[in-house]
């Protein structure tokens, strides 16, 4: 059995030190241990920023893409060997600005992959401008005056686009984020977990503290029910989507890979592709 | 007797124009001829002339004819766009519903059946197309009794009276030929053909088909004309596999998934035309710069942005050697047939696994579409190469070593693994990298990677990366082309060589890394060398030019106006070119 210490590499992250991303790196190698996962059984997708570079840091199969496209890359792995652990990981800009696209659309598709984001708020690895997770007013390199687009509520929008785990966690809650992420894997289908994890150097208002000043734990709320998404959708608003815990749980909807017609329950990487002559005989004979 | 007959059925979008030059020829192509079939659509369902040109010939036919031998008309406007192509003798069949009018100067005889009145009569108007069928049998001396199985298979489903009556619906509109023309046409009656049994399909299905064949079992694309034809034949046949078509949420999608699954080990194909492929530009660099083997096809269709979308041209193909930033070992190659198609696709996946890069087959819109008979396929021919996977456990790592996936080697390939061997744990980044996948700046590091790359395929080999025809040891032309061009070339040739020409022809199989060894002798042999393409600036010959030389003597012969090349054209032109002193 692998502990969280077989998922550490040789590799010292580039990270500046305080970095909410050291956190997240930590939970994901503690939770893929609890899980009982090895090292070979689990693939991690990310994307371009400084968040993305977290592929690189874990003892596991690892892909560090292009910006915004952890998600199809991270899917496709899954769709060619249902026998892996996929997570998916990038930024706040990966995933919500130049990825929006698939964020949403892989949640309405539902392949088994847990995508984690690590969201500071910012753009740290190109120095610091504005992000759709940014609030109004936030002053940046490259809103001078202040941010004069809304910010983006993406846990309500993951509500709407049909993503059956919703959660969202702060990286210095090292054991709720653990749990968090071991529910995200265990969940079959497509997870969304957003984490807030402070840029240190660009972000001087979403800081450790701020977050633990607005933070409101779900565990506190009296009666909050994940299954009911209706009250999640409500509570999401009544807090302006400061909130951390599991949001939303659907365990009965079945994944992509369940349902689709004829999928392999064997790994399609081992199958063997060789078509037999009669079969082939019978695919031209449909044209004559 | 003809040996060669060219038909074409118009009228509206909708219509069931396109049903009725499928009967006609699904007939036709298992009684032995060869058919080719291009239809002329526009981008919308409903509404707007359509029409599909069907040649008939007992040899084998790749190309558009010059001209017409017998004309369907469902409305006016099909004869008004194209009664000029009709030759004298030539036959127009019209439904009496319009009032058709010959235009004038149209030396064809109009023959006015009452299409609409009959189909309606029988039950339905929408058996017009059947009674039309029904009227160029009789005007072909072709059997009605032929129809018979194909209808059953068409309409079988519906019950044994559609089927009753479908055939009564031809065998009324043979009669209605009979009678309202009489002994005042000349029938156009076709000499038989050798009943062998051909596949009859376009080129996007022998893609499909070969990338089944090829081991494809994933397939992640996004529609548009005209590769969607690739992804809809797929997504019936790749569950009786195991595997499936994903439509993703555009091409970015596409392709980066595709780049998941073939890293992850199952071969993953995407297929789209220009705009798709502007999409996945960045994705094509990733494929190239974490050595990921990746399939992509590109139906070429007229561009920039949506262009003509629903029409021929060949105006990718600077872009897809060239596309993507930064530098990058890339395969692009091009069939000239549907058979090449088929091989070809399989030969994607191959050179994918065994160069670890991507692969562009490059098709276009007449050749993805142009639907046509095609010799029965060679099973013994399909082979799986995989190149240098590894699909064994590998022993146990010291100090959490990262697997070498990108060791640097003499050929530059290097062993690979997918995600799940035991102990082959690896990294892959779009940042340079190191051996074991490791982010390096390091300037030794970049320079041996980026050798290590390119170096893969400088050696390339591909089994016919020119189709050639050099039939002269010295030619007085040089006729280069590439992808569909081929068919209305090699009817140039005879045409050309009536006339005193020597001619040897050459269409590019393997566009990148280009055959510039293979193809010089051809051009230094040549007094003149004319390169024939769909596009206006000339890419093809710009290649040659650069790879080859030989640029005093090369000339372009052009055409972007989305019509295919007909045989015609190109020896029209060349004759000009070449008697002018043009070249
Ligand atoms: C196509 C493309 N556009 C722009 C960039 C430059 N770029 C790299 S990372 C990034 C944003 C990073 O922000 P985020 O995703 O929030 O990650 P963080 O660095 O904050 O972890 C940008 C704009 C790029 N690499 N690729
Ligand atoms: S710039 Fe910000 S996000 Fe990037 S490593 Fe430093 S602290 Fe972390
Ligand atoms: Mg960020």
């Amino acid at each position: 059995m692998a502990t969280f210490k077989d998922f550490r590499n040789q590799v010292k992250p580039n990270w500046c030190p305080g970095c909410g991303d050291f956190s997240v790196q930590a939970a994901i190698q503690r939770a893929a241990a609890n899980v009982g996962l090895e090292p070979d059984d689990l693939a991690v997708v990310s994307g371009i920023g400084c968040s993305g570079r977290i592929s690189g840091y874990i003892n596991a199969y690892g892909f560090h893409g292009i910006h915004g496209r952890s998600l199809p890359i991270a899917q496709g792995v899954k769709m060619a060997n249902r026998d892996l652990t996929v997570i998916a990981s990038g930024g706040d800009g990966d995933g919500f600005a130049i990825g929006m696209g698939h964020t949403i659309h892989a949640m309405r598709r539902n392949i088994d992959v847990t995508y984690i984001v690590m969201d500071n708020q910012i753009y740290g690895l190109t120095k610091g401008q504005t992000s759709p997770t940014s609030a109004e007013g936030f002053k940046t390199k490259s809103t001078p005056s202040g941010s004069i687009e809304s910010s983006l509520s993406i846990m309500e929008l993951a509500l709407s686009s049909g993503c059956g785990f919703v959660a969202q966690s702060f990286s210095t809650d090292l054991k709720d984020l653990v749990a968090i992420i071991e529910l995200g894997i265990q969940h079959k289908g497509f997870s969304l977990i957003n984490v807030f994890s402070p840029c240190v150097t660009f972000n001087k208002v979403n800081t450790y503290d701020w977050f633990k000043q607005n933070l409101v734990s779900l565990n506190d709320i009296e009666g909050y029910d994940p299954t009911n998404r209706m009250l999640a959708m409500q509570t999401l608003m009544e807090h302006d989507g400061l909130v951390k815990g599991l949001i939303y749980h659907n365990p009965t909807r079945p994944s992509y890979q369940e349902s689709v017609r004829g999928y392999s329950a064997e790994a399609l990487s081992k199958q063997n592709l060789a078509l037999p002559e009669e079969k082939f005989t019978e695919l031209m004979a449909e044209f004559m | 007797m003809i040996e060669q007959l060219s038909w074409k059925v118009g009228g509206q979008q909708g219509e069931g124009i396109e049903s009725t030059g499928e009967i006609f020829a699904i007939a036709l192509n298992r009684m032995g001829y060869y058919l080719y079939g291009y239809r002329h659509f526009s981008s919308r369902i409903k509404g707007g002339h359509t029409n599909n040109k069907i040649r008939v010939s007992t040899n084998e036919v790749r190309s558009v004819s010059d001209d017409l031998d017998m004309l369907i008309a469902f409305d006016q406007e099909t004869i008004d766009v194209n009664a000029h192509e009709l030759h004298s003798g030539g036959i127009i069949i019209g439904d009496a519903k319009f009032k058709p009018v010959k235009p004038e100067g149209c030396k064809a005889e109009l023959v006015i059946i009452p299409f609409s009145e009959i189909a309606t009569e029988l039950g339905t108007s929408l058996m017009k197309n059947m009674v039309a069928i029904g009227a160029t049998s009789a005007a072909l001396g072709v059997d009605t009794a032929t129809y018979q199985a194909v209808v059953e298979e068409i309409f079988g489903r519906k019950g044994e009276k559609v089927v009753t009556s479908n055939m009564e619906a031809i065998q009324r509109g043979a009669d209605a030929f009979v009678q309202s023309a009489g002994n005042s046409v000349q029938t156009l009656s076709l000499k038989k053909a050798d009943g062998k049994n051909r596949m009859f399909m376009i080129g996007n299905d022998a893609i499909a088909l070969g990338a089944l064949a090829g081991g494809a079992r994933l397939m992640a694309a996004y529609p548009i004309t005209p590769a969607s034809e690739i992804m809809e034949y797929l997504i019936k046949k790749l569950p009786e596999f195991g595997g499936t078509v994903i439509q993703t949420e555009d091409e970015i999608a596409a392709a980066t998934m595709a780049i998941g699954s073939n890293y992850a080990g199952v071969r993953t194909l995407t297929a789209s035309a220009g705009p798709g492929l502007s999409l996945m530009m960045e994705a094509i660099g990733l494929s190239g710069i974490t050595e990921t083997p990746l399939v992509i096809v590109d139906t070429q269709r007229g561009g920039p942005s949506t262009g003509l979308p629903t029409k021929q041209e060949q105006s990718d193909l600077l872009a897809m050697i060239y596309g993507t930033h930064g530098e990058i070992p890339k395969i692009v190659i091009a069939p000239s047939t549907v058979e090449e198609a088929f091989y070809d696709a399989i030969e994607a996946f191959n050179l994918a696994e065994e160069y670890q890069c991507p692969v562009i087959l490059l098709s276009d819109l007449q050749l993805s579409l142009g639907k046509q008979t095609v010799e029965p396929l060679d099973y013994h021919k399909i082979k799986i190469r995989r190149g240098k996977l590894n699909d064994q456990e590998l022993p146990e790592r010291e100090d959490k070593a990262y697997f070498k996936r990108f060791e640097v080697t003499d050929d530059g390939v290097s062993n690979r693994v997918i995600p799940g061997t035991k102990n082959g744990v690896f990294h892959v980044t779009g940042v340079e990298h190191d051996e074991t996948g490791k982010p390096s700046e390091v300037p030794e590091n970049r320079k041996d990677q980026m050798e290590k790359r390119l170096r893969k395929i400088s050696n390339l080999s591909f089994p016919v990366p020119i189709y050639k025809r050099e039939e002269h040891e010295e030619s007085d032309v040089l006729l280069i082309g590439f992808n569909s061009t081929r068919g209305s070339i090699e009817e140039a040739i005879p045409r050309l060589e009536e006339d005193g020409f020597k001619v040897n022809h050459a269409q590019i199989r393997l566009v990148h890394p280009f055959p510039s060894d293979e193809l010089l002798p051809m051009l230094k042999a040549a007094k003149k060398v004319v390169v024939v393409e769909h596009n206006a600036t000339g890419q093809l010959a710009s290649l040659v030019k650069m790879n080859a030389g030989h640029g005093d003597k090369i000339e372009s012969l052009l055409k972007y106006d989305g019509n295919p090349f007909l045989p015609g054209d190109i020896h029209q032109q060349c004759k000009e070119m070449l008697a002018n002193g043009h070249i």
